[in-house]
């Protein structure tokens, strides 16, 4: 029975900022909807992607899982427990399973701490005491992560941008976790950085068997690291497949969009995805469109898009796992018109 | 804009009801009694009872809290000073006068000396502040810095006691602090309190020097000054429309506070230049335990600085469209 | 051919710190013709932005020597008078930044802050620049640009900001267009959309543009050329083609091998670079790149950390690498059968 409960189950996971205002008492007067009704589950030693533009919610989201955030509605469980609203006591041995990392290197670190004192804060605070002492630990963290463990009593400042991520990852590793949460690990890197970084954490998750959250905006690092993917569009997953099925047969316009938007390293004349330019910008999360929320950029829109809000499922063509939020789901052959995807104004 | 406003009414209201009631309690908590100093040595207990109704403090407190509050919308009648019209604040323990037009005696003074100086210190303080910036790293720039820094470490009774040795008394070249209304003779007011003014400023200039110096510092190296210099603004425009713009924000918010502290009375100041302003009528008021007095001038102190503290936040919309007023 | 619309010879920027002289670029050469795209590629630190500021003449003349020929259309920039670069700068020359909030003043309207350059360089009219702001919100593609002058920046999206920017720095039709990493802080969708505006914009104009960035996958859609800055020099330069297709220095090597892609194969691991960017107060001796590079053994003797290899270039393309077109074609094999699986 426990090998067919996944690591984290999030079900219809929902969180909204209230926006005050109002005269002349101020007062909640709407909300932005960060994230709206998730449902995703990530087994044991996986990675899921989390891919998505600013504000489509994949930030809050990671927030709401390592419980930094309090969730509006919906369920959040690991292994089968129910933590959604767990409170400090009932929550205080997950803590230590499910850890997070930052996309600052420089913002997650107290400068004035050494770098030991740092990696050895979590073991501290949930009063761990590992065989042969906590520095003996550190020590070996520091080797885990590819820095030198001499390094132990250097502060913060000392250390370059990828080599404070690595403390970063040291610290997130320090409890054991089964489950980390990477926002952004390394968007504030070098992209020779960048790939120390990557090649870093998946060695970490086939050799520990850790799961992850992998949230990025860039879709060729989350292809790279993550065994399934999922797109968010304005709080709401709009498709969520396995990395294959999401990057050689997007079923989602969005998705279609997003791939053909991002800008590839080779000198080929022709690109290997025919371009979809989308218009305009995404729409505020305090009043999203109704029914699908990409229906105001999107070129298939019609009035059922604007009355119902398609949901996620396994849409005809669609491999098992494979789940796309859209009426009209793309094949591979179909190509957008291109009048629809030129910019209204400049064709006015 | 009108929503910000009447919000804003309506909170220094609030405020202002919760200042008051402290000020009472922390009254009422001092052991002394008001009564018993008023009504002298040879004090019976049906004197002091008298007393005690005659200065309307025979009541509970908070009897006689709602009263006073009262008093200020719809004013209240005393049996011994007869009805006083809203908006009444009562009448001094000490001197038996009406506390509001006490303070309307006094307060020309305060805000003689505060804006007199308030105009001296915004002049050479921002002048100097940001001459310290064009010139960074120069030798103007040091001695800016430098000066501001000695100056701002001074005390005022230190200075004005010095100033008027030097000034007045040996090189006669100023006269003795003095109070003359404005409206009576414009000239004999500026000569009387242009010690204070310079005293008073001398500090505060040196504290607008450095405020303006680090403000254009930091306004200068904004991404939006490189812009326009890239488009081919000069150095001089970028200066003063686009730095200057950025700089001017936290100043303008600063300047309104203490100019509100200012208006709350220089106590210091105006002891050390024998002033009557309304902080000599506040040291007077504690020191007799004079509680309408001392609400009264609490009472205007307040009210300037959360006054100042809407203005501030107007301008600053003003100067700054990203503050939105709601 | 002419003279080159830009020819840059030995630049060489340091600028005084408490620490010591930093040398941020240290003898840069490069020629730019009209209607062409240079991308500048290398990471923080690489000397790129500091360059294109050189240009402009942006840098504080108080901590900055600047060294070399900086020729704009035959005229010398190092030189010229503050007043003189003032006539350039927005006008035959432009520059566009990465974080467009930022860069444009919040305290002024859109339309004041692009009609204010245009006044400053032509003496138009306020109401003439206002009418030339609504006309190049337009052609950058802000809908309802006569309602959308009168906004501050802070009432615009990102995008919108950045097409706002590239209306200003375009408002006087320059010859040279710099662009300092202009998409970085935009989503994908919206970073398309700028790419292809300034094509469009440059097929109109025939702007000389450069075009800096860390991401190649920007170079291979907007440039024509590529040179790649390393520590403050340049270390391989050539046509897009020619960069992406065979590298030929280590670094531009390691750069690619760095980066994942969206069809190549997922269960290699990637292959960065070791170590991280060099410090430019003490850069290493040699070849700045030796302490990172994996081929420095390869060469005979340790001539990478003694001597810094001179950029030898033919027709343009050429690297500054002491390896030998003999080995690189050898050691780089690798690379380019993991490229074209």
């Amino acid at each position: 029975m426990s090998s067919t409960t996944p690591l984290l189950d999030v079900a219809g996971l929902t969180k909204h900022f209230p926006v005050k205002g109002g005269f002349p008492i101020r007062r909640t007067i709407g909300a932005v909807q960060a994230v709206d009704g998730l449902d995703f589950q990530v087994a044991e030693g996986e990675s899921l992607g989390l891919v998505g533009e600013s504000g489509c919610g994949k930030s809050t989201t990671g927030r709401l899982i390592t419980r930094l955030l309090e969730p509006t509605a919906g369920k959040i469980s690991y292994r089968g427990q129910d933590i959604t609203h767990a409170g400090r006591k009932d929550l205080a041995p997950i803590r230590s399973e499910i850890q997070m990392i930052f996309q600052d290197p420089y913002a997650s670190l107290n400068p004035r701490q050494t770098v030991g004192k740092i990696i050895s804060g979590p073991m501290e605070i949930n009063n761990i005491k590992p065989e042969g002492g906590r520095e003996k630990r550190v020590r070996e963290l520091l080797e885990i992560v590819g820095l030198n463990p001499e390094h132990y009593n250097r502060f913060p400042h000392e250390f370059s941008g990828g080599q404070r991520q690595r403390i970063g990852v040291a610290r997130a590793l320090a409890l054991e976790p089964k489950l980390i949460v990477a926002d952004e690990p390394v968007s504030a890197l070098d992209v020779s950085i960048q790939a120390q970084v990557v090649n870093l954490l998946q060695q970490l998750q086939r050799d520990l068997g850790i799961a992850f959250v992998f949230i990025a905006h860039d879709l060729a690092v989350v292809r790279h690291f993550s065994q399934r993917v999922a797109v968010m569009y304005l709080g709401k997953i709009v498709e969520i497949a396995d990395r294959d099925d999401l990057y050689g047969n997007p079923r989602h316009p969005y998705t279609r969009a997003l791939l053909s938007a991002v800008p590839e390293a080779t000198a080929d004349e022709t690109p290997a995805r025919e371009r979809i330019r989308l218009v305009g910008d995404v729409p505020s999360p305090i009043s999203p469109p109704s029914g699908c929320r990409f229906r105001t950029r999107c070129w298939k829109a019609t009035d059922k898009c604007a009355s119902e809000a398609p949901p996620l499922v396994q849409v005809e063509g669609n491999k098992p796992g494979h789940l796309t939020a859209c009426h009209y789901p793309e094949t591979a052959d179909t190509v957008p018109s291109p009048h629809l995807t030129k910019d209204p104004e400049a064709a006015a | 804009m009108l929503r910000f406003l009447v919000r804003r009414i309506i909170g220094a209201a609030v405020i202002l009801v919760i200042i008051s009631a402290i000020v009472f309690v922390l009254f009422y908590a001092a052991p002394r009694d008001p009564a018993r100093i008023a009504c002298g040595k040879a004090c019976t207990p049906e004197t002091l009872e008298l007393v005690r109704k005659n200065l309307g403090i025979a009541d509970p407190l908070p009897v006689q809290y709602f009263d006073w509050l009262k008093g200020i919308f719809v004013g209240r009648d005393y049996t011994s000073f007869g009805h006083c019209h809203a908006p009444c604040l009562g009448y001094s323990f000490q001197s038996r006068e009406s506390v509001l037009s006490t303070i309307a005696d006094r307060f020309p003074t305060t805000l003689s000396l505060s804006l007199g100086s308030s105009v001296i210190y915004l002049i050479f303080g921002i002048g100097a502040g940001m001459l310290a910036a064009v010139k960074q790293g120069k030798a103007v720039d040091k001695i800016a810095s430098s000066a501001s820094l000695i100056a701002s470490s001074m005390q005022i009774y230190v200075v004005g006691v010095l100033a008027t040795y030097l000034l007045v008394d040996q090189w006669h070249l100023l006269d003795r602090a003095s109070y003359t209304p404005f409206t009576d003779n414009p000239a004999a007011w500026a000569k009387g309190l242009l010690v204070p003014w310079i005293v008073l400023s001398l500090i505060w200039t040196a504290n607008y020097t450095r405020m303006t110096r680090s403000q254009m510092v930091e306004a200068l190296s904004e991404d939006y000054v490189r812009t326009a210099r890239a488009k081919g603004m000069s150095r001089r425009t970028v200066f003063f429309r686009f730095a200057w713009r950025g700089a001017m924000g936290p100043i303008v918010t600063i300047f309104g506070l203490d100019l509100g502290v200012l208006l709350g009375g220089a106590i210091i100041t105006e002891s050390t230049f024998s002033l009557q302003g309304l902080g000599m009528l506040s040291v007077k008021a504690v020191s007799t335990n004079d509680l309408p007095m001392l609400l009264g001038v609490v009472m205007v102190a307040a009210a300037a600085i959360v006054v100042f503290n809407i203005i501030v936040d107007g301008v600053y919309a003003f100067i700054d469209p990203r503050v939105r007023l709601a | 051919m002419s003279t080159p619309f830009l020819s840059i010879r030995d630049l060489r920027v340091h600028f005084g710190t408490e620490d010591g002289v930093v040398k941020a670029v240290d003898g840069l050469s490069f020629d730019l013709e009209k209607g062409r795209t240079l991308g500048i590629v290398g990471e923080s630190g690489s000397g790129k932005s500091v360059t294109n500021l050189a240009v402009l003449g942006l840098h504080d003349p108080r901590n900055t020597k600047l060294d070399g020929e900086i020729l704009l259309d035959g005229k010398e920039l190092i030189t010229a008078s503050e007043r003189e670069m003032e006539q350039l700068r927005g006008n035959k020359m432009s520059m566009i930044f990465q974080d467009a909030l930022a860069s444009l003043s919040p305290y002024h309207t859109i339309g004041a802050q692009i009609g204010e350059t245009y006044r400053k360089h032509t003496g138009a009219s306020k109401r003439v620049a206002r009418a030339r702001a609504i006309e190049m919100l337009r052609r950058v593609g802000i809908p309802q640009p006569d309602m959308r002058v009168d906004d501050y920046p802070h009432q615009f999206s990102g995008g919108m900001r950045q097409r706002a920017m590239i209306a200003m720095a375009l408002v006087c039709d320059p010859e040279l267009l710099i662009a300092d990493e202009p998409t970085t802080a935009l989503d994908v969708t919206v970073q398309a959309q700028i790419m292809d505006l300034l094509k469009d914009l440059q097929q109109e104009f025939g702007t000389a543009i450069i075009f800096i960035t860390h991401d190649l996958g920007v170079i291979a859609d907007i440039a024509d050329d590529v040179l790649v800055m390393y520590g403050g020099r340049c270390v391989e330069k050539g046509t897009k083609q020619e960069v992406l297709r065979t590298p030929e220095h280590p670094y531009t090597l390691g750069l690619l091998g760095s980066m994942p892609s969206l069809d190549g194969p997922v269960d290699v691991p990637l292959s960065p670079i070791p170590g991280a960017p060099p410090s430019l107060l003490n850069p290493p001796s040699g070849c700045r790149f030796h302490p990172r590079c994996t081929f420095a053994e390869k060469v005979p003797g340790d001539l990478c950390s003694t001597e810094q290899p001179a950029l030898k270039l033919t027709d343009g393309r050429g690297s500054a690498c002491h390896l030998t077109p003999e080995q690189k074609r050898e050691l780089f094999a690798d690379y380019a059968t993991a490229r074209t699986n």
